[in-house]
């Protein structure tokens, strides 16, 4: 049994690596274009609503505690606790997923999206013109954001250029986001079955390693939010305020 | 044979589908990859057989695009990755640990079910017209200019990366957890040390193939503009994500060959390991090695000169660890009492092409020389020297070696020699020539070429054909040897190793006592032969 778990745990820690990896790639492919076209990354992230992004990494740090809180139960054999803590756990998931949901339609309704066909048919930077008033923020955030910067106002043909660079910024912004919440989609689905398997009451001091490893899962897809919410949302924020 | 054995122990489809033994789901692999190897092949035959001429006669331009491309993708990611690893390296390697099974048997099984899924996408893929994208989906091609269902097969090749990822971690596992008492590190067969090195690269390669696929494929679905210029992208970060993981997976593809020449070398020279330690720890260096030499394939994309120079000299340092088995190997063959039975003819075959193989890449890793050879069929030559002469005859070579421990039964060894005799010439047939075409700068994927290369051409196809004769023979063959072979037995190699000492074929547990080891690995030549543990 103890080596069963041994190779479990093991096997679940590996299983993370090869997840790092996986986001590791997206993130350097972010952080490329972050350096090549800074000025809109700045614009399109001051664009994104760092209040709900705040908002939503309280709840999953929220969450990673009653999902310890769940392990510390099925480890004291705890039945009632551990289905609490499950289900605010999953509570807690949801609602991030909700706010997410809520994030994305916003920038969907503000035409910040990539690409040519989402949405109404037509390219974010088609068929909203620069100068629709949805639009215009990003262009007026970059002009505040260079007066405040202290730099040089920049020239409309360099707003408008940086602009259409931001939709690479959103591209990175549903990428990383969509991949991070399609990983919170895959938690809640193992913690419904932890759920059901906590209910029939079969975790205890002795066999806790679902639980255990369903946590580890858990608290790798918080860190990687621990990460994404300063690279995509508090990009040189410090001057222009939020 | 034994009276009660995996193949017998329980009955029916559902007992080979839901199966949880390590045995059966590596015979599920071995037909599984053997028919995409065969869908693979059939491919190559058109590609040789419309290069027969020179004016493109046989098939349309984009209808040749098209068999290159699948050519390459079933190949690689259907049959070069999981061949070794998933149908010998499942097979013995529990076997050569001394464990019951692999580490996470639900995970194995499932993993040949992600790899049918990955198939099954492949397929669909192919039945939707097929992709013309070369099998290394660069953009533009496989972006804003294809027509070709790319976003179904690039499923199919994260679903086929996937399983490869459930292989590797349960290899890494069961080797740092299940091997058997007295089995030290310092004495872990060879083939399992190599299989060791490539999960590392499997684990920690393939997720970056994967979410590179996944960007394509959300590129194509929603136009997020990460790899298309037209969305604002970068063709070349393609280029270095993906071959972040694909070169890497060069290495994937010719360490557990490596792994199985080291068995076969040192059985059929009944000779020690010569050097055990380099050949180990050169598998782990090349693992390491082969993380930082990705940009060599983009010498000519328009990297920097600096860093271009780096990689050239970091693609030289990952020869050195590969020159130290080749040298190991033959030092170990050095006054060893050899025989040539057929699974030593198909070592001593990879020693020589892979030696090629791996000196022409030398060329190609210096910049001056591979500006003149890049893209050419120089490089085409060069790697299926690795790819075929390496990594397929491995594969042979260590199907033939373990045959009769996987059915109980011997193959015929007389047509085993001659197939893998026409196997030799057939593939030196096939592809010495395209070095010369390729120096000559015949440029690869074309499906037309000026009328003076038509000899060495017409050359490569006869090959191709003698070689296509060399692997049908072994899959007659081996059928045949399924209902007729003479009885193996226990150990008809007198091999070491821990495969060895159990039944042939093995108990559905491997080992009626936990076998416990006592000697180092290859200990040939010791006084007396080691009891045999049922």
């Amino acid at each position: 049994m103890d080596q069963q778990r041994e190779a479990s745990t093991f096997g679940m820690w590996v299983f993370l690596l090869t997840e790092i990896m996986m986001f590791g790639g997206l993130f350097g492919a972010y952080l490329i274009y972050r350096i090549k076209y800074y000025d809109a990354f700045v614009a399109g992230s001051t664009s994104i609503s760092v209040n709900w992004g705040f908002a939503n990494t309280l709840v999953l740090i929220g969450s990673s505690f009653t999902m310890a809180m769940a392990v510390w139960a099925a480890q004291k054999g705890n039945r009632k606790w551990q289905i609490n803590f499950l289900i605010l756990t999953m509570i807690l998931g949801t609602v991030f997923l909700l706010i997410k949901a809520k994030e994305y339609y916003d920038k969907y309704e503000e035409c910040h999206i990539p690409g040519h066909i989402i949405g109404k048919g037509f390219n974010a930077w088609g068929g909203c013109k620069l100068d629709d008033p949805k639009l215009g923020n990003i262009a007026e955030e970059m002009q505040e954001h260079a007066r405040n910067s202290r730099r040089p106002v920049p020239a409309d043909a360099f707003v408008e250029q940086t602009a259409k660079q931001t939709e690479i910024f959103f591209s990175f912004y549903f990428a990383m986001t969509g991949l991070h919440a399609f990983h919170m989609v895959i938690g809640l689905g193992l913690l419904s079955w932890l759920l059901f398997r906590a209910w029939r009451g079969q975790f205890g001091p002795d066999y806790f390693t679902p639980v255990e490893l369903g946590g580890l899962y858990w608290h790798f897809v918080d860190i990687v939010w621990i990460y994404l919410f300063p690279l995509l949302y508090l990009i040189n924020r410090t001057r222009t305020g939020i | 044979m034994p009276e009660k054995h995996y193949l017998n122990d329980n009955y029916g489809i559902r007992s080979w589908l839901l199966t949880k033994d390590h045995k059966r789901i590596a015979i599920l692999y071995l037909i599984s990859v053997s028919v995409m190897f065969f869908v693979g092949g059939i491919f190559a035959a058109l590609v040789r057989l419309q290069l027969l001429t020179p004016n493109a006669e046989l098939f349309q331009r984009d209808t040749y695009n098209k068999l290159f491309s699948e050519h390459g993708i079933n190949m690689v990611f259907f049959f070069l990755v999981p061949s070794v690893p998933a149908i010998l390296g499942n097979f013995v390697l529990p076997l050569m640990v001394g464990a019951k099974d692999l580490a996470f048997p639900k995970i194995n099984l499932m993993s040949w079910y992600i790899y049918i899924v990955g198939a099954a996408f492949s397929f669909a893929a192919l039945c939707a017209g097929g992709v013309d994208t070369g099998w290394t989906f660069y953009p533009p091609y496989s972006t804003g200019y294809a027509k070709t269902p790319v976003t179904l097969l690039a499923i199919g090749v994260i679903f086929a990366g996937f399983s490869s990822i459930f292989t590797g971690l349960n290899f890494i596992v069961t080797v740092h957890r299940m091997r058997a008492p007295g089995l030290t590190w310092g004495r872990l067969p060879l083939f399992v040390w190599a299989n060791y090195a490539t999960s590392i690269i499997m684990i920690l390669g393939t997720p970056v193939l994967a979410i590179t696929l996944i960007l394509l494929a959300l590129e194509r679905a929603f136009h997020i503009g990460i790899f298309d210029p037209r969305l604002g992208g970068d063709p070349v970060l393609f280029q270095h994500m993906f071959w972040f993981y694909s070169h890497p997976a060069v290495y994937i593809m010719i360490l557990p060959g490596m792994g199985v020449i080291s068995e076969l070398v040192t059985c059929f020279s009944r000779k020690r390991a010569f050097g055990y330690p380099f050949i180990a720890f050169s598998s782990l260096a090349i693992a390491v090695f082969g993380f930082v030499v990705w940009a060599h394939h983009m010498f000519v994309a328009g990297i920097s000169t600096y860093s271009a120079l780096v990689f050239s000299l970091l693609s030289f340092a990952v020869a050195i660890p590969s020159a130290v088995k080749v040298f190991n190997w033959t030092a170990t063959m050095y006054k060893g009492s050899i025989s040539l039975e057929t699974p030593m003819l198909y070592a001593l075959a990879f020693i020589g092409l892979f030696t090629i193989g791996g000196l022409t890449g030398l060329f190609l890793a210096a910049l001056g020389m591979d500006i003149h050879i890049h893209d050419t069929y120089f490089v085409i030559a060069h790697f299926h020297y690795i790819m075929v002469g390496g990594m397929v005859t491995a594969y042979l070579g260590g199907l033939h070696f373990w045959w009769p421990k996987m059915t109980g039964r011997m193959y015929p060894e007389a047509w085993a020699k001659l197939s893998a005799l026409i196997v030799f010439i057939g593939f030196n047939l096939t592809f010495f020539p395209q070095f010369i075409l390729g120096y000559l700068g015949m440029p690869r994927r074309y499906a037309a070429y000026p009328p003076e290369f038509q000899v060495l051409n017409v050359l490569s196809s006869a090959g191709a054909s003698i070689l296509a004769i060399g692997f049908l023979l072994p899959a007659i063959y081996f059928m045949y040897s399924l209902a007729y072979g003479e009885p193996a037995g226990d150990n008809p190699w007198n091999a070491k190793g821990l495969e060895w000492q159990t039944t042939s074929p093995p108990p559905t547990h491997n080992f009626h006592h936990t076998p416990v080891v006592t000697e180092e690995a290859y200990n040939y030549g010791a006084p007396e032969e080691v009891p045999v543990a049922h």
